[in-house]
């Protein structure tokens, strides 16, 4: 049958009272279908005067070069690299959240994975972005394709993980993209089975003709499942080769084979602390308290407990290893990371990554809504600095003392990372605006087995034993969205 | 004869559609095709359908993307213009796997995908060919082909007795073009 019962002992995904299918494609359009209300005016405003920032910050960076940025010559990578490890990284919880969470039939992935997509697809616009302005001449970026000998040099080197990286990112952004979009056919169908006039022609085009039969289904079911098998070693490959830029170097502190699952890791950790930032505010400003529920919230800093616990383990392996190699240089590269001039970059990445994410394992602390969000930006500014502290401290001081220099970032280094924030948050309101951010299709397959309301009903019907409805209800109790008066009578 | 092209069963439910559809099929009413604004599991074995393929699609594609992948990469690195690094082999596979990795991914994805759309007839700008609006909203509509069917009176009754909210009968059988 379509509806198989779930277990009462599991926390419902849906919650509040007389939801209904139609009501679910209320709740969910109302900021597609209306006016934006001030809040997401506010929001645009500031972001769009960041992005802003963004084309005036990398236009000049395009027509002086990249000697506007802090470089030197020692310094090579700083800024610009950090940028693009750190989007990258954030994307990775998007495609965590579709993909690995639908292999593993995770039900709760199902109200998040539309805006945790987008939220892939721009990041990585952004993390793009860097990688074509540190270029120096961007308009020549098609050089790092194979092209034929005739466009003035050898065929690319694709022993070289920068070759790979090029293949990894635009195969992951163009694949993430197909897979949102077709995830997002019925919800756009919905929308224009609903629009007149201009809109219904706008989301006609886009619906690609949509209509729901039987066999439209069935393919799309399976086509969601392999796209969802085949991107979930996509997901890891990308961050891999991210690291194997660093990590078939021969610079200390980079040439070490912890590489790979450290930057995953690292990659998933801060992709669901920005998943956290942007659904805590998104759930709030668009009332999607019933759909994005503590249980989504709990779920997430619970991964952000396991994946910074991961990455904390990451980094005392490496000074474990600096030390036991006996190789001076590595030693002295980590000595200099924790004690040195760059000691405080050091020390804030431990602090955001390793020592504050800890202190959700406190219930209390990460079932509150501002607690997570201040542990989420936390936790972001923690992976910048992990990403600067790698690049920036292993390429200041190297082998040769004479050329040992400080960084210090231009006006435009800083101009060109405050921008690609405004331009990330530009795309992601639009996104909030133009489409829906919950995949309606696939909460409305959670109502008759997942809701509360299907729960509570079960319960009032007596088909469930005592005791385990008790716990059942006794578990509603951290939730933000059910009036605890409520459960008290359902327990009498 | 009537001009009524199709017959819509309207219901609320998956559950009572599910219902519906068996109590169509006792009646020997043969039915058209099934919108639904989620997908309903289990409704493709009561209605016959056979299992997609789309999997060996997927599985050819991305084969084609890994043979791709090898032989443009031995071309261009060990046949048209072997370089001399460090004395190492030409063919350094292993250097080669995350590319065709790569590719693998991306020509398997898009093909699989370009296959669906094609196969389903879904194209950007083409006309939805939808019977019921609300379809892909909160109804669960069973469409039968009038003509195909006789005694109407019949499937009205037996749509109703399995719970159908409404029954329609439609002279048009796209809604959407109006």
């Amino acid at each position: 049958m379509s509806s198989h019962h779930e277990s009462i002992l599991r926390e419902p995904l849906v919650t509040g009272e007389n939801i209904t299918y139609s009501k679910v494609t209320e709740d969910i359009l109302v900021p597609v279908e209306n006016k934006p209300n001030k809040a997401w005016w506010i929001g645009f405003i500031v972001s769009a005067i960041g992005a802003g920032l963004w084309v005036f910050a990398v236009s000049w960076t395009f027509w002086f070069g990249v000697g506007e940025w802090g470089l030197n010559k020692t310094v090579g990578w700083a800024w610009d690299i950090t940028g693009f490890v750190w989007w990258v990284g954030i994307g990775h919880a998007g495609t965590l959240i579709s993909a690995v969470l639908l292999l593993f039939r995770q039900n709760w992935r199902n109200s998040i994975n539309r805006s945790a997509e987008a939220m892939t697809i721009f990041a990585v616009i952004c993390a793009a972005t860097y990688i074509i302005s540190h270029m120096g001449r961007p308009w020549m970026f098609y050089w790092a394709l194979p092209l034929p000998n005739q466009f003035g040099s050898l065929w690319v080197n694709f022993n070289s993980p920068l070759v790979w990286d090029v293949f990894a990112i635009s195969t992951y952004f163009s694949v993430s993209l197909v897979f949102w979009y077709t995830g997002l056919l019925p919800d756009i169908a919905t929308i224009r089975d609903r629009a007149t006039g201009l809109r219904r022609r706008i989301y006609s085009i886009l619906s690609f003709g949509w209509n729901g039969s039987v066999k439209t289904w069935q393919r799309f079911e399976l086509v969601s499942l392999i796209l969802a098998g085949v991107s979930t070693p996509l997901v890891l490959s990308v961050h891999t080769i991210v690291s194997m830029d660093f990590a078939t170097s021969l610079v200390p502190g980079w040439h070490t084979t912890i590489f790979p699952p450290y930057f995953v890791a690292g990659a998933i950790f801060s992709g669901f602390a920005m998943v956290q930032t942007l659904l805590l505010v998104t759930r709030k400003v668009m009332n999607f308290e019933n759909y994005i529920t503590m249980f989504h919230i709990e779920s997430m800093n619970k991964i952000i407990i396991l994946t910074g616990s991961i990455v904390g383990v990451a980094y005392l392996t490496e000074l474990f290893i600096a030390w036991y190699s006996g190789a001076e240089y590595e030693q002295y590269a980590f000595l200099n990371r924790v004690s040195g001039p760059y000691w405080w970059a050091y020390w804030t990445m431990m602090t955001c990554n390793v020592f504050t994410p800890q202190i959700f394992w406190i219930k209390k602390i990460r079932t509150s809504v501002a607690w997570s969000w201040i542990l989420s930006i936390v936790v972001n500014i923690g992976m910048w600095f992990e990403r600067f502290v790698i690049i920036v401290t292993s390429l200041h001081r190297d082998y040769l003392p004479s050329s040992w220099v400080m960084f210090y970032p231009s006006w435009v280094d800083v101009c060109v990372f405050i921008g690609s924030i405004g331009l990330f948050f530009t795309l992601f309101l639009l996104f909030l605006r133009v489409l829906p951010a919950i995949a309606m299709a696939e909460v409305k397959l959670l109502l008759k087995s997942s809701s509360d309301q299907a729960k509570r009903k079960l319960i009032r019907e007596g088909s469930v034993d005592k005791g385990e409805a008790d716990y059942y209800l006794g578990s509603l109790e951290k939730y933000d969205s059910i009036s605890p008066r409520k459960v008290e009578y359902e327990k009498v | 004869m009537s001009n009524i092209k199709y017959i819509l069963g309207h219901f609320e439910d998956p559950d009572d559609l599910m219902h519906g559809i068996d109590k169509l099929q006792e009646g020997n009413v043969s039915i058209y095709d099934v919108y639904t604004p989620m997908p309903i599991h289990g409704i493709e074995d009561k209605l016959g359908i056979r299992r997609s393929r789309l999997g060996r699609v997927a599985f050819c594609f991305g084969i084609t993307g890994t043979v791709t992948a090898i032989s443009m990469i031995w071309y261009m690195l060990v046949y048209d213009w072997p370089m001399n690094i460090g004395g190492k082999p030409h063919f350094a596979f292993p250097d080669f796997v995350p590319i065709m990795f790569e590719l693998t991914v991306l020509f398997c994805a898009f093909g699989m995908v370009g296959t669906y759309f094609f196969v389903n007839h879904l194209a950007p700008g083409r006309a939805p060919r939808v019977m019921d609006l609300r379809a892909t909203n909160d109804r669960f509509v069973v469409a039968i082909d009038a003509k195909e069917n006789p005694y109407h009176d019949k499937i009205d009754n037996i749509l109703k007795e399995a719970g159908a909210v409404e029954v329609k009968h439609n002279e048009r059988k796209y809604v959407s073009y109006e």
